[in-house]
C-alpha cells in the first residue's frame, strides 16, 4: 500500500493510528485524579509533540542516513517561524501561505548554509553549521531587531497591514490563525465518565502534516536516493572511486532536512503566532540532536519518540511542585509523606533538568540504539518475531 | 472528521464532569454557562504561577514562587494575613476569592519566550488557570501577555522593567505593578544631580536587546535634561560574560560616569569588571569617577558582593521600608522563610492580592469585569504608598526608591540603603509619551 | 595606541581561559577520542571548588548579640568564622582573604579524583561507541553536574574575590594600568600550559602518551598498558579545566551555568585550532580571544554593527574554509 513494503505500511498505519487517537492515548488518567498531572493530552503539548516530531524526522534524514551531524538546524526552524509570522502580518491569517513560505525560505537558507558547510566533513562540518546558527541567533537577538523584534519575539499586533484580511476583528482583538476559516485554536471537549478529552483543530492539522512528513521520510529511506545517502555514511572514499560525486546527494539531504525544519517552524508559528530568537540558539539545535539520538538515530520512528520524550519532560515534569507531591502522598503518615516528598523533590519541578540528564545517561548506557531499541527488546521479550529487514531501517548511528 | 463541525472559539475546559456514569459522549456546547475562558467551579479557583525555575534567574523565580505561596496562604485565611491587613481595600476576608478556595499550578519559563508560552498554555489548557502571573524578564512578560490576551485570561506581570510591557506591547488583559525604565530614569535624575552635579560626562554600556535599549534611552534623556553629556553608548552582547573589552575603552574616553544598563548576570559581571579596572578609585576631570546601575535588585546585588558599595540605582521596593504594609509583608515572609523578601517577591505578592481584590470587587472572574475593576483603581498600604493602576496603559504609578549599595552592611541581606523615595507624581508620564507610543491596549478578551 | 594595547591585554586574558579549556578538551579528544560535552562542567566545578573552600573557611559559630536586632526585630546572631577563632583575627582573616589561591591546592586533588572517576566509571564504556552516543552521555552528565551544583549553591552568581593584595590595578607598561588579578590569570595559564607541554614532551610518560595518541594499537602491541596512562591524562585534563575555573572566579563570579557558556566556545576554539593538535588549541584560544576584544572596540562596532556578537563564529567559518583542518590540525582526526 502507498508504494511501501508491508512492514513499512504497518509502521505507517501504526503511526497514523497513534497520532489520530493521541487525545485519548495521552489522557489516560481521569481529570480529577492525582495522576492527571501526567496527562499530556492538551492541545499545546500535543502540537509540540508532532511539530518537534517533524523537526526530528527531518534531522534524521540528514544525520541518520548520511552521518553528517549538523549543530545548526534550529536556525532553519527559526527562519521558518519568522517567515510564517511575517506572512500573517502582511498577507493573511491563513496558515497555508505562511507554511509554504516558511518551507521555501528555510530551504533556500539551508541551501546556502549547506553549500558552504558541506565543503568540510566530520566535526569541521558540525562546527561550521554551529557557527552559522549562532550567528543567526546573535543577529536576530540584536542587530536584526527590526525584522525579528529581538528579545521579545515577533508577534502579530493590532495594526498589521494585512492585505487579505482584516487588521483587527470587530471586537478589537487580533484575528486568529486559520486554515480556510477553520481556526487553529478551536477545540472540542469530549467528556466520558471521569475522563475528559480535548480535540484541537490545530493538532489535527499538525498531525496530518506529520504523517505526510513521516511517509515522505519512509519513501526517502527506501529509495535509491536513500541508499546513496547511506553509502556516503559508510564509505565516502569508496563512493568517490566508483565515480559518484557525493556532494549533490548530501546537499539534497541537507536541504530536505532544512525544509522539514522550516515546516516545523512554520507550524509552530501557525499554532501560536510568535517567533522568538531563542528558537535558533545552539541549545535548540542541540535539543534536536539529543531527540534523534535518544530515540534512535537512523531509525524511522526513533526521532519522533525522542522528541516526545524530551517535550514531555519539559512540560509535564517541570510543573510538579511540592504542593502536588504532598497531595500525592497525603494518604501516608506525616513523617513518611515528608520523606517521600523530600526524596522526589530534587527530580521534579525546578529539578526537571536533572531527571532529563539522568534519563539521557541511562538510555545511552543501557539502550545503545535509543528508545527504539528499548521497544525492540520489549517486543522480543513477548516473543514476537524480530522484524526481518530491521537492519535496513536501523543503521549504525553515525559519528 | 465530525469534530470540525463542533469547533468554537477559544479553549474550554470542562470543570464539571462528575456524576452521570456516561457511556455516551457529551459534547459541551458553545453556549456554556460561563461566557469566559476557564470559568472556575463553585469550590476552587486555579491561578497559574509561571516563574523561571531554571536558567540564570532561577533564584529570583524561587523567591517569586515563595511570595505566591504566601499570597495564596493569606487569601485562603492562613498565616497572619500579611498585607491584607494594611491594604486600603478591605473586601478580601480570607475565604479565598469569591468564596472559592485558591489553588495554584506552577511552571518553568526558563526565561525563554517559547518555553514561557508553552508553560502558560499548559496552565490555561490543561489546568484551567484563570489568571497567569510571574516572570523575571521583559521578553517573557511581553510574550506571555500576548498569549493571555489571545486566550482570554488575565496576566499580572511579575518582574518586567522594559517600557514596552505597558508601552508599545501593552494589552488589555495585562497589568504591571512593577516600575519601568522611564520611571527609573525620572527618579534617578534628581538624585544623580544632587550627588554628582550637573556637569558630567556619561558613558553607557547597554545590554543589546529591547529592555536594555529602552532603559538606556530613558536614562540618557533624563540625564541629558540635567545637562549631562552622553559620551558614548556601547551595546554589549547578551551572551557576554567578560566585559573587559567594553570597560577598557571607558578609561580614556573622558567620561566620568559609567551607566550600566545591564541586569542579572550581565550586571554582576560588568560591575565586577568595572571595579577590577579601578574605575571606582579613578579621578576624571577633577571629579571622582562614578558608576550607576539604574535597575538594582538585592538578589543580584548579593551576586556582585563588595563591588556594589556606594553605587546608586533604583528599585521597586526594599524590605527595609518602614511603612505598615512593608513591615507586615516582611514579617510574614520572614517568619515563614527565614529571610527578607526581594523586590520580585514583593511585586508578585501584591499582584496576586490586587487580582483577588479586583475579582471580589467586580463580583466576577470574568476577565472583562476584572479589567474594569483594576482600571483606574487607587489603593494604598501595599508598601509603595498611594498607587494608581492607570486605565490608559495598565501601569501602576507609585513611589520609586533610589538606593545605594551600603558601605557597612550589618547582615547578608542589608546590602542597599534607601537614598530617596521619589514621589509618584515625579515619575508619572503621559500615556502618549513617545517612549511608550506605538501600541494599543485593544479590548479585553474574555475568551470563550 | 593605549586602547589597542589594552585590548590586546584583554584578548590575552580571555584567550587564556579559552586556551586552558581547549587544551583539556584536546587532550581528551586526542588521547581518548571522546567528544566530552561535560568539559565545561568540569571548568564550572573547578570554580565551585573555590566557592566551597570559601564556604568552609567561613564556617562560623553563632553568638547572640542582644544589643542588635535582625530584620524581624529578633536579637541578632553574630557569626564568627572558626578560622578566625583558631588562628586569631589577623591570620584568620588573611587565610580567608587568600581563599582563591588556596583553592588551587584544594581543587587539584578533587579534580583529579573527579576526572578519574568519570573516566573509569563512565567514559571508559564509551570508547568503542559512536560519537553521537558520547555526546548524549556526556551532555547528560553535564546537566546532572550542573543541577547538583545549582541545588547546593543556587542559580545566582557567587563572588570569590581575589586576595586584597592582588585585587587592585598594576602598571603593566608605562601608563597602562591593568587589573592585577587578570595579569595573574594570564601568567598562571602560561605556567599551566607550559607544564602540560613539558610533561608531554620531556617525560617518558608523556612520550608514551604521545605515541599512544599517534598510534594506539602499536603502543599496545609493545606491551604498554596505554589505558592506564590515558586515564591519568583524563584526570590531568579535568585538572587543567578545574584550575582554569578556580582562577577565573575573581574575574567573573562563578554561577552554575558558566560551563555551558564556555562549552560551545571552547569547541569552536578546539576545532579552529585543528583536531588533535595541542599547540593549535592554545594558539586558537589566544587568537580568538584577541579578535573578540578588537571586535568590541567602539569604532569597529560603528563600522560593522553587530560584529562583536558574531566575530568568533565568523572567524571560525573563514578559517575552516581556508584551512580545511583548522590551524594546525592533523589529517584523519574526527573527519
Amino acid at each position: 500500500m502507498f508504494g511501501l513494503q508491508k512492514k513499512d505500511t504497518n509502521l505507517l498505519l501504526i503511526v497514523i493510528a497513534l497520532t489520530m487517537l493521541a487525545p485519548f492515548i495521552l489522557n489516560p488518567f481521569p481529570t480529577d485524579s492525582g495522576l492527571a498531572q501526567f496527562n499530556a493530552g492538551y492541545p499545546d503539548l500535543m502540537q509540540r509533540f508532532v511539530i518537534f516530531g517533524i523537526f526530528a524526522i527531518g534531522f534524521n534524514i540528514l544525520f541518520g542516513l548520511t552521518g553528517y551531524l549538523s549543530f545548526g538546524h534550529a536556525a532553519f526552524l527559526g527562519v521558518g517561524s519568522y517567515s510564517a509570522v511575517w506572512m500573517f502580518k502582511l498577507l493573511s491569517m491563513n496558515i497555508l501561505p505562511a507554511i509554504i513560505l516558511s518551507v521555501v525560505i528555510a530551504g533556500l537558507f539551508s541551501l546556502l548554509i549547506g553549500w558552504i558547510s558541506l565543503r568540510r566533513t566530520g566535526i569541521y562540518f558540525s562546527i561550521l553549521t554551529l557557527a552559522f546558527a549562532q550567528m543567526s541567533f546573535a543577529l536576530a537577538y540584536s542587530v536584526l531587531t527590526p525584522i525579528t523584534n529581538g528579545e521579545t519575539g515577533l508577534q502579530i499586533t493590532l495594526d498589521d497591514p494585512r492585505i487579505l484580511g482584516i487588521s483587527q476583528t470587530a471586537d478589537g482583538s487580533i484575528p486568529v490563525t486559520n486554515l480556510f476559516g477553520m481556526e487553529m485554536r478551536a477545540t472540542t471537549d469530549l467528556a466520558l465518565g471521569a475522563w475528559s478529552f480535548t480535540f484541537s483543530m490545530g493538532y489535527y492539522v499538525c498531525a496530518v502534516l506529520m504523517i505526510l512528513a513521516f511517509y515522505m521520510s519512509i519513501r526517502i529511506f527506501r529509495s535509491p536516493f536513500g541508499m546513496m545517502l547511506r553509502a556516503i555514511k559508510s564509505n565516502q572514499t569508496r563512493m568517490n572511486y566508483t565515480g559518484l560525486n557525493p556532494k549533490p546527494y548530501t546537499l539534497a539531504a541537507f536541504v530536505i532536512s532544512g525544509m522539514y525544519a522550516g515546516l516545523a517552524g512554520g507550524l509552530m508559528a501557525s499554532m501560536d503566532p510568535l517567533a522568538g530568537a531563542e528558537r535558533m540558539q545552539w541549545t535548540a539545535s542541540g535539543e534536536v540532536v539529543l531527540m534523534t539520538i535518544l530515540g534512535g538515530a537512523g531509525t524511522l520512528i526513533g526521532p519522533v519518540l525522542g522528541a516526545g520524550m524530551i517535550k514531555y519532560f519539559e512540560n509535564i515534569f517541570s510543573k510538579i511542585n511540592d504542593n502536588v507531591l504532598h497531595t500525592w502522598f497525603s494518604f501516608m503518615p506525616d513523617g513518611l509523606e515528608n520523606l517521600m516528598v523530600g526524596i522526589l523533590h530534587p527530580f521534579v519541578g525546578k529539578g526537571w533538568h536533572l531527571t532529563l540528564g539522568i534519563i539521557f545517561m541511562l538510555v545511552v548506557a543501557f539502550l545503545p540504539g535509543g528508545l527504539v531499541e528499548g521497544g525492540q527488546r520489549i517486543g522480543r521479550m513477548f516473543g514476537r518475531k524480530k522484524p526481518t529487514d530491521d537492519t535496513s531501517a536501523k543503521t549504525e548511528p553515525a559519528e | 472528521m465530525s469534530i470540525t463541525n463542533l469547533t468554537r472559539r477559544g479553549v474550554l475546559r470542562t470543570g464539571a464532569v462528575a456524576g452521570a456514569g456516561l457511556a455516551l459522549p457529551t459534547y459541551l456546547s458553545a453556549a456554556s454557562h460561563s461566557g469566559f475562558t476557564n470559568a472556575p467551579g463553585d469550590s476552587t479557583v486555579t491561578l497559574g504561577f509561571n516563574v523561571p525555575q531554571s536558567g540564570p534567574y532561577a533564584d529570583e523565580g524561587a523567591d517569586e514562587l515563595r511570595a505566591y505561596e504566601l499570597a495564596v496562604e493569606h487569601l485562603n485565611g492562613g498565616g497572619d494575613g500579611g498585607m491584607m491587613g494594611t491594604f486600603s481595600s478591605k473586601v478580601l476576608d480570607g475565604t479565598g476569592i469569591l468564596g472559592r478556595k485558591v489553588e495554584y499550578v506552577t511552571g518553568d519559563t526558563q526565561t525563554k519566550s517559547d518555553a514561557a508560552r508553552a508553560s502558560a498554555k499548559s496552565m490555561i489548557e490543561k489546568d484551567g488557570a484563570i489568571m497567569i502571573t510571574g516572570g523575571s524578564s521583559s521578553g517573557v512578560a511581553v510574550a506571555v501577555q500576548g498569549l493571555c490576551q489571545e486566550a482570554g485570561v488575565i496576566f499580572m506581570a511579575g518582574l518586567t522593567h522594559s517600557n514596552d510591557t505597558t508601552g508599545k506591547d501593552k494589552k488589555a488583559n495585562g497589568f504591571r505593578h512593577f516600575f519601568n525604565g522611564y520611571m527609573s530614569a525620572a527618579a534617578l535624575a534628581p538624585v544623580l544631580e544632587g550627588l554628582y552635579g550637573n556637569d558630567r560626562k556619561a558613558y553607557h554600556l547597554t545590554a543589546d536587546y529591547t529592555w536594555g535599549w529602552t532603559q538606556q534611552e530613558s536614562i540618557a534623556a533624563a540625564t541629558e535634561a540635567l545637562g549631562w553629556e552622553t559620551v558614548n553608548n556601547v551595546l554589549t552582547p547578551l551572551a557576554a560574560t567578560d566585559f573587559s573589552s567594553y570597560i577598557a575603552p571607558v578609561l580614556d574616553s573622558g567620561a566620568d560616569v559609567l551607566v550600566l544598563n545591564h541586569y542579572g548576570g550581565n550586571m554582576v559581571n560588568s560591575l565586577t569588571n568595572a571595579v577590577q579596572f579601578g574605575l571606582r578609585n579613578k579621578q576624571v576631570n577633577g571629579k571622582n569617577f562614578e558608576i550607576v546601575v539604574p535597575l538594582f535588585s538585592r538578589l543580584m546585588a548579593r551576586g556582585a558582593g563588595e563591588n556594589i558599595k556606594g553605587i546608586v540605582g533604583s528599585t521597586n521596593w526594599h524590605w527595609s521600608l518602614q511603612d505598615e504594609g512593608s513591615k507586615a509583608f516582611v514579617k510574614s515572609f520572614g517568619t515563614k522563610y527565614g529571610f527578607p523578601p526581594s523586590q520580585a517577591a514583593h511585586t508578585c505578592y501584591v499582584q496576586t492580592l490586587l487580582y483577588a481584590d479586583a475579582v471580589t470587587r467586580a463580583g466576577s472572574f470574568n476577565p472583562c469585569a476584572v479589567v474594569e475593576a483594576l482600571e483606574g483603581f487607587e489603593f494604598d498600604g501595599m508598601g509603595n504608598g498611594p498607587t494608581l493602576y492607570r486605565a490608559e496603559d495598565h501601569q501602576c504609578f507609585k513611589d520609586v526608591l533610589v538606593v545605594r549599595g551600603k558601605e557597612n552592611p550589618t547582615s547578608e541581606f542589608d546590602l542597599l540603603e534607601v537614598v530617596e523615595v521619589t514621589p509618584a507624581a515625579q515619575v508619572t508620564y503621559s500615556p502618549d509619551n513617545p517612549m511608550f507610543a506605538g501600541g494599543q491596549l485593544g479590548s479585553c478578551n474574555p475568551g470563550a | 595606541m593605549d586602547a589597542i594595547l589594552l585590548q590586546i591585554l584583554n584578548g590575552l586574558d580571555k584567550g587564556s581561559a579559552y586556551a586552558l579549556i581547549a587544551l583539556g578538551l584536546t587532550l581528551i579528544f586526542g588521547t581518548l577520542g571522546v567528544v566530552n560535552f561535560a568539559h565545561g562542567a568540569l571548568f564550572m566545578i573547578g570554580a565551585f571548588c573555590s566557592v566551597t573552600l570559601q564556604r568552609i573557611l567561613n564556617l562560623s559559630f553563632e553568638t547572640v548579640d542582644p544589643t542588635r536586632t535582625d530584620f524581624l526585630g529578633n536579637p541578632a546572631v553574630i557569626k564568627t568564622p572558626y578560622v578566625i577563632d583558631w588562628f586569631g583575627e589577623s591570620t584568620g582573616a588573611a587565610i580567608i582573604d587568600w581563599s582563591v589561591p588556596l583553592a588551587i591546592l584544594f581543587a587539584i586533588p578533587i579534580m583529579l579524583v573527579i576526572g578519574y572517576v568519570m573516566e573509569r566509571g563512565l567514559i571508559k564504556h564509551f570508547y568503542k561507541r559512536p560519537h553521537a552516543d558520547q555526546i548524549l552521555v556526556t551532555f547528560g552528565l553535564a546537566i546532572v553536574l550542573q543541577e547538583i551544583i545549582k541545588a547546593f549553591y543556587g542559580a545566582n552568581p557567587i563572588q570569590t574575590p581575589a586576595p586584597e593584595a592582588l585585587s587592585g590595578v598594576v602598571e603593566v607598561l608605562p601608563g597602562i594600568l591593568y587589573p592585577a588579578w587578570r595579569v595573574v590569570y594570564f601568567c598562571f595559564s602560561l605556567v599551566v600550559i607550559g607544564a602540560v607541554f613539558a610533561f608531554l614532551q620531556f617525560t617518558t610518560f608523556g612520550m608514551v602518551v604521545r605515541a599512544g595518541m599517534a598510534d594506539r594499537e602499536t603502543v599496545g602491541l609493545l606491551g604498554i598498558d596505554i589505558d592506564k596512562r590515558f586515564t591519568l591524562m583524563f584526570g590531568i585534563a579535568a585538572g587543567v579545566a578545574g584550575l582554569a575555573g578556580v582562577m577565573y572566579g575573581p574575574i567573573n563570579a562563578p554561577n552554575y551555568h558558566m560551563g555551558m557558556d564556555f562549552l560551545v566556545l571552547s569547541f569552536v576554539v578546539v576545532v579552529v585550532g585543528g583536531m588533535g593538535s595541542l599547540p593549535g588549541a592554545v594558539a586558537a584560544g589566544f587568537l580568538l580571544g584577541i579578535l573578540e576584544s578588537f571586535a568590541s572596540m567602539t569604532w569597529v562596532i560603528d563600522l560593522i554593527p553587530g560584529i562583536n556578537q558574531i566575530i568568533i563564529y565568523l572567524v571560525a567559518i573563514i578559517i575552516l574554509l581556508v584551512r580545511p583542518r583548522g590551524l594546525l590540525g592533523r589529517k584523519g582526526v574526527m573527519e
